[in-house]
C-alpha cells in the first residue's frame, strides 16, 4: 500500500481505469492542461501519458461537457466529466437531471449510461458563494443519480474506480480542501462498493453520522466528547444514493440517539433525509430527538469570520451531542 | 480613427483612469504576497485597462453595466469608490458589499454597476433583463456586459444574444478576448477566433477593435451605444487584448509562451496613451507625475481606509438574505 494525498490516489483511480478499459477517456475544463501545477491534482500528468485523444479539454460549456458524458456513454465509452466547481453544476443539470438520470427508464430499460461525473467541492476556501455550494441533496433528490461523496485517499479511489465501473451514472463529489490530505491507499484495481458506509469509529452513547470533511469535524468532536466520558460513534456515508440503511440504523439501535452533520444548508438538505429515515424506522429506540447539525440556510459569505460561522464546527457537533446525552 | 476625434481633456481623463486602474491592481499584487491581507483568489484584469475605460468613458452615468470575475477595471471606470472595493476584496465590514461577496463578485449599483457573476456567462442573459427593463420602461439608457472570449462558449452567450437582437433590446455585448479562457487559449476553445463573426448569426453589428488602444475602443463604443440608445438593437463589439498575468495571481503561467507574453505586454494599453500624449505635446513629463502621484495616494489611502476597517461580525452573515421593507431604492430607481 502506498501514502498517498486524496488528489493523487483520485488519479491512481483514472489512471487505473483508463490503462485497464479503452472506453474510459476524461473531459472537462482544463483537465490536461491547467492553470495549475500540482500533482495533487487528481488529473495532473494524464495528458502527458493518456494523449489528447482520451484527455480533452473542453470549452468553457458545461452544458455541452454533460452532454458529452451522456451521448458518449449511451454508445458504450465511460466518460469521466469534471465539473470544476459544485455550483457550476447548475449549467450542467438538464443533461444530469433530466437526461442522464432518466433515459434509461424512459426507454423502458433498453438504454444505459455509465457516467461519471467528478465534481469539486468546497466551503472555506474565500471564494464565495458562486463557487462554494453543497448542492449534493439537489442531486440525491433525482432518482436515476448516484451519489458519492468520499473523505479518505483509500475511499476516494475506491468509490471513483466503482463509479467508473458502474453501469449508471454516477456523481463523485470531491471536497478540494482535502486534495492535500494523505492516507494508506490500496494498489491497483482497488474499489469500494458505492453504498457502503463505514464505521469510523465506534461508540455507544450517540451516532454521528457525517459524509466529506465533515467526517473530520465529526471526530474532533468525538475526541472531545470521550474526554468528558461520552462515547461517540462516528459514520461516514461515503455514498448518499444508495444510502446503507442498514449501517445506519444498526447504529442508531446500538446508541439511541442520532445526531446528523453536514456542511451544506440545513432546510431540504441531506440530513434531513437521513433524519427521516431513522424517524420512521427506527423511532423505538431513541432515547431523545434527532439532532441536525449544518450551515445556516445562507449563501457562504467570504470574509472569513462570517465564512467560519457558516461553516459548522466540532463545538457545534459537541454541544449537539452534550444536548442529545442530557448533559447540554 | 483615433487621436484627432478624442479631445485632450479627455484623453487626460482616460489616462487617469487606466493609471488608477493599473496602480490599484498593482497593489493587489503586492498585498496578496502578504499572507492573511487578501481574501480568496486576486483576478486581475491587468493589461486590459482600455476596454474597461474606452467603453465604460462613452457611457452616460445612468447606464447599467454588468461584469464578471475580471471586475475591477469596470468597477473603478463606472465611478465605484477605490476603498471601498479594497476593503471588500479584504473581506471588511466597510466593503462595498460587506465581505459577503469579496473580490470576485463586487456590485456596486450605487453607480449602476448593477451585477456581476462570477459564473461565466452567466452575464448576457442578466443583461438582457437589465436591457429589457430599459425598453420597457421607456428610458434612453442602455446596458452594457463584458464578458470573455471563454465565455462565448457558454450557451447562455447565445441564448442571451439572440433574445436581444430579436427583442431590439439596448445591450451592447463587449467580448474581452484577451486570448485566453484559463489556461484554454483562443484557438484550443473556439474556431471562429473572431468571436464578433458571431453576430451576424443573430442579426446584429459585430465590431473588432485594438482592444489596447483606448481611443479606438472610445470612438467604437460612443458610435455603437448611440446605436443601441436610438432602438436599433444590440452591438457586439469585441475588444482584442490579452490576460498579462495569468488568469489568476495563483497562476503562474507554466503554459504561456513568453515571447507571446513579452510581445503583448510591450503594447501596454497605459503606457501606449502615455507615450503618444507625451509624443503629441498634450501633456508634460510633469503633468504626468502630478497625476501619478495623485493616483498613488489615492491607492494608498484606499489601502489604509480598507486595513483600518474591522470585518463584519460573524453573526452579521445571517443578514442580507431575504428583502424585509420593500425593494431599496437604487433597484427600484
Ligand atoms: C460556469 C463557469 N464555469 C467555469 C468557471 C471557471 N472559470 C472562471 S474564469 C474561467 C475562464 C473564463 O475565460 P474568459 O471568459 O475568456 O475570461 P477571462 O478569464 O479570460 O477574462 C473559467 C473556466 C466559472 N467561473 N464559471
Amino acid at each position: 500500500m502506498a501514502v498517498l494525498s486524496f488528489g493523487q490516489a483520485l488519479k491512481d483511480a483514472l489512471d487505473v481505469a483508463m490503462s485497464k478499459d479503452d472506453s474510459v477517456f476524461i473531459a472537462g475544463e482544463g483537465v490536461g492542461v491547467s492553470i495549475h501545477y500540482d500533482p495533487n491534482l487528481p488529473t495532473h500528468g494524464l495528458l502527458e501519458k493518456y494523449g489528447r485523444k482520451r484527455v480533452k479539454d473542453t470549452p468553457v460549456s458545461e452544458a455541452a461537457i454533460a452532454g458529452l458524458g451522456v451521448g458518449a456513454s449511451a454508445l458504450g465509452l465511460r466518460p469521466v466529466v469534471e465539473i470544476m466547481f459544485f455550483p457550476f453544476i447548475t449549467l450542467a443539470a438538464d443533461m444530469l437531471v433530466n437526461h442522464a438520470a432518466k433515459l434509461r427508464y424512459l426507454s423502458g430499460g433498453k438504454s444505459a449510461f455509465p457516467l461519471t461525473v467528478r465534481v469539486k467541492a468546497g466551503v472555506s476556501f474565500a471564494a464565495g458563494c458562486q463557487h462554494s455550494h453543497n448542492l449534493e441533496a439537489w442531486l440525491a433528490h433525482s432518482p436515476g443519480l448516484r451519489v458519492v461523496f468520499p473523505s479518505t485517499a483509500a475511499d476516494a479511489k475506491g468509490l471513483l474506480l466503482s463509479a467508473i465501473f458502474d453501469p449508471n451514472p454516477v456523481i463523485v463529489i470531491e471536497e478540494m480542501l482535502l486534495y492535500w490530505m494523505k492516507g494508506e491507499v490500496p494498489d491497483g484495481d482497488h474499489r469500494i462498493p458505492i453504498g457502503k458506509a463505514r464505521v469510523v469509529i465506534p461508540g455507544k452513547d450517540c451516532t454521528v453520522v457525517s459524509y466529506g470533511g465533515a467526517v473530520y469535524t465529526a471526530l474532533e468532536a468525538a475526541k472531545t466528547l470521550s474526554e468528558e466520558g461520552i462515547s461517540t460513534e462516528v459514520i461516514d456515508l461515503r455514498s448518499l444514493v444508495p444510502l446503507d440503511k442498514a449501517c445506519l440504523l444498526d447504529s442508531v439501535r446500538r446508541t439511541g440517539r442520532l445526531v446528523v452533520l453536514h456542511d451544506a444548508t440545513k432546510f431540504g438538505g441531506f440530513g434531513a433525509e437521513i433524519s427521516a429515515i431513522v424517524a420512521e424506522e427506527a423511532f423505538d429506540v431513541l432515547k431523545a430527538p434527532i439532532k441536525r447539525v449544518a450551515a445556516p440556510d445562507i449563501p457562504v459569505p467570504v470574509s472569513p469570520p462570517q465564512e467560519m460561522f457558516n461553516k459548522p464546527s466540532p463545538e457545534t457537533v459537541i454541544a449537539a451531542v452534550r444536548a442529545t446525552v442530557g448533559k447540554g | 480613427m483615433g487621436s484627432q476625434q478624442v479631445e485632450v481633456g479627455l484623453k487626460k481623463a482616460m489616462y487617469e483612469e487606466m493609471a488608477l486602474i493599473r496602480r490599484f491592481e498593482e497593489k493587489l499584487i503586492e498585498l496578496s504576497q502578504e499572507k492573511g491581507k487578501l481574501v480568496g483568489m486576486q483576478i486581475l484584469a491587468y493589461g486590459q485597462e482600455a476596454v474597461s475605460v474606452g467603453i465604460v468613458k462613452a457611457l452616460e452615468p445612468d447606464d447599467v453595466i454588468v461584469s464578471n470575475h475580471r471586475s475591477h477595471g469596470h468597477l473603478l471606470a463606472k465611478g465605484a469608490d477605490p476603498k471601498y472595493l479594497m476593503a471588500e476584496i479584504m473581506g471588511k465590514a466597510t466593503g462595498v458589499n460587506k465581505g459577503k461577496s469579496g473580490t470576485l463578485h463586487m456590485s456596486v449599483p450605487e453607480v449602476n454597476a448593477l451585477m456581476t457573476t462570477t459564473i461565466v456567462g452567466g452575464g448576457p442573459p442578466l443583461a438582457v433583463g437589465a436591457a429589457f427593463a430599459q425598453q420597457y420602461r421607456g428610458t434612453s439608457n442602455i446596458t452594457v456586459v463584458f464578458f470573455g472570449d471563454g465565455a462565448a462558449a457558454e450557451g447562455s452567450v447565445h441564448e442571451a444574444m439572440n433574445l436581444a437582437a430579436l427583442w431590439k433590446l439596448p445591450v451592447l455585448f463587449v467580448c474581452e478576448n484577451n486570448c485566453w479562457a484559463g489556461a484554454q487559449s483562443l484557438s484550443e476553445h473556439c474556431c471562429l477566433m473572431d468571436i464578433t463573426r458571431r453576430a451576424v448569426g443573430y442579426g446584429m453589428p459585430g465590431e473588432l477593435v485594438d482592444g489596447n488602444d483606448v481611443e479606438k475602443v472610445f470612438t467604437l463604443a460612443k458610435e455603437m451605444v448611440s446605436r443601441c440608445r436610438n432602438s436599433q438593437g444590440p452591438v457586439l463589439i469585441e475588444a482584442k487584448t490579452y490576460r498579462i498575468r495569468g488568469h489568476g495571481e495563483h497562476d503562474h503561467q507554466h503554459y504561456v509562451d513568453k515571447k507571446e507574453l513579452e510581445a503583448w505586454a510591450r503594447l501596454c494599453p497605459v503606457r501606449c496613451l502615455r507615450e503618444r500624449m507625451l509624443a503629441d505635446g498634450l501633456v508634460t513629463e510633469g503633468e504626468i507625475q502630478v497625476m501619478d502621484r495623485q493616483i498613488e495616494a489615492k491607492v494608498d489611502e484606499a489601502v489604509r481606509f480598507a486595513s483600518d476597517s474591522p470585518y463584519p461580525l460573524p453573526e452579521e452573515a445571517l443578514q442580507d438574505l431575504w428583502v424585509e421593507d420593500g425593494i431599496p431604492q437604487q433597484v427600484a430607481q
